[in-house]
């Protein structure tokens, strides 16, 4: 197998999420965005810890479960605090700081 | 004659995974279209299911590169623990679930713009510095033991740095999401 499938397959997912963040008007959707986003580094990292035979890649992709863990937590929160305050979660809504 | 058992010797120190190739063109194919689909339909829930599919296709080619503890912390965690927050985040906001209201901006084309130069750059600089690099044809699994001894051995500090990044995210989401 070729190192550069992993990587190509990777790159056209964060490319994917890169839109998706764009594009999206829903807050929950765009998180969802940002995982597919965390997932593309995560194939990225254990491509290479295959490549090199070294552990730490591995490891690193486990960091980046627990970080996109820990942010979907957070981010959830601060959706919900949005919800709250908005009666919606359309981003466009959220314009308090726009100059 | 000759030719062809030059070829086949040729193949024979140069072994090619056919299954492992197939595998590997069948999951990144659901892979690409689901997460296209992800940023695309008009249903949440719909999308979170698309989000399971893409996330599993992940802990698939993990499998593939003999990564095997990783892709069944990716089923844990990610399909098990973040999909079901989701579904509990689209729940709390009452998201729209007939699948009339517009979830996408109306500019969608430049981000579809930005991405397409964005693939087209990474594309280019991939094939360029990786272009015909192979992985290691004897690919074992890795051992389990291997990763946990590099954990709490050569990255013991940011395993605990992770641990109370996880406490703060915790005590942090209760606040931010508490009604006062």
């Amino acid at each position: 197998m070729l190192l550069n499938q992993f990587l190509l397959l990777a790159a056209v997912l964060f490319c994917v999420g890169v839109y998706g963040v764009i594009s999206r008007r829903n807050g929950v959707m765009v998180l969802m965005s940002i995982e597919l986003i965390l997932n593309s580094v995560n194939i990225n990292l254990v491509a290479f810890s295959a490549m090199t035979g070294a552990v730490s890649g591995q490891v690193f992709a486990l960091f980046v479960i627990a970080v996109a863990a820990a942010e979907v937590g957070v981010g959830l929160a601060i959706v919900l605090a949005i919800f709250r305050n908005y009666r919606s979660v359309d981003l466009d809504d959220v314009d308090l700081m726009k100059g | 004659m000759p030719a062809l058992l030059l070829a086949a010797a040729e193949n024979a120190d140069a072994p090619i995974y056919v299954a492992q190739n197939i595998a590997f063109g069948i999951i990144a194919a659901m892979m690409i279209f689901s997460a296209i689909r992800v940023v695309t339909t008009d249903n949440v829930v719909h999308a979170a299911v698309y989000l399971v599919m893409v996330l599993a296709g992940a802990a698939a080619q993990f499998i593939l590169l003999g990564a095997e503890f990783i892709a069944i912390t990716q089923v844990l965690v990610y399909i098990g623990a973040i999909v079901v927050l989701f579904l509990f985040g689209i729940m709390l906001t009452k998201a729209p679930m007939e699948g009339n209201e517009k979830l996408s901006r109306d500019n969608w084309a430049l981000g579809g713009l930005t991405s397409l130069v964005l693939l087209g750059l990474l594309g280019y600089v991939l094939l360029d510095a990786f272009g015909e690099d192979k992985l290691p044809q004897d690919l074992q699994p890795t051992p389990t033991g291997a990763v946990s001894d590099s954990i709490f051995g050569t990255y013991l500090v940011p395993f605990e740095v992770v641990s109370l990044l996880l406490l703060a995210a915790l005590i942090g989401a209760i606040v931010i999401a508490r009604r006062d």
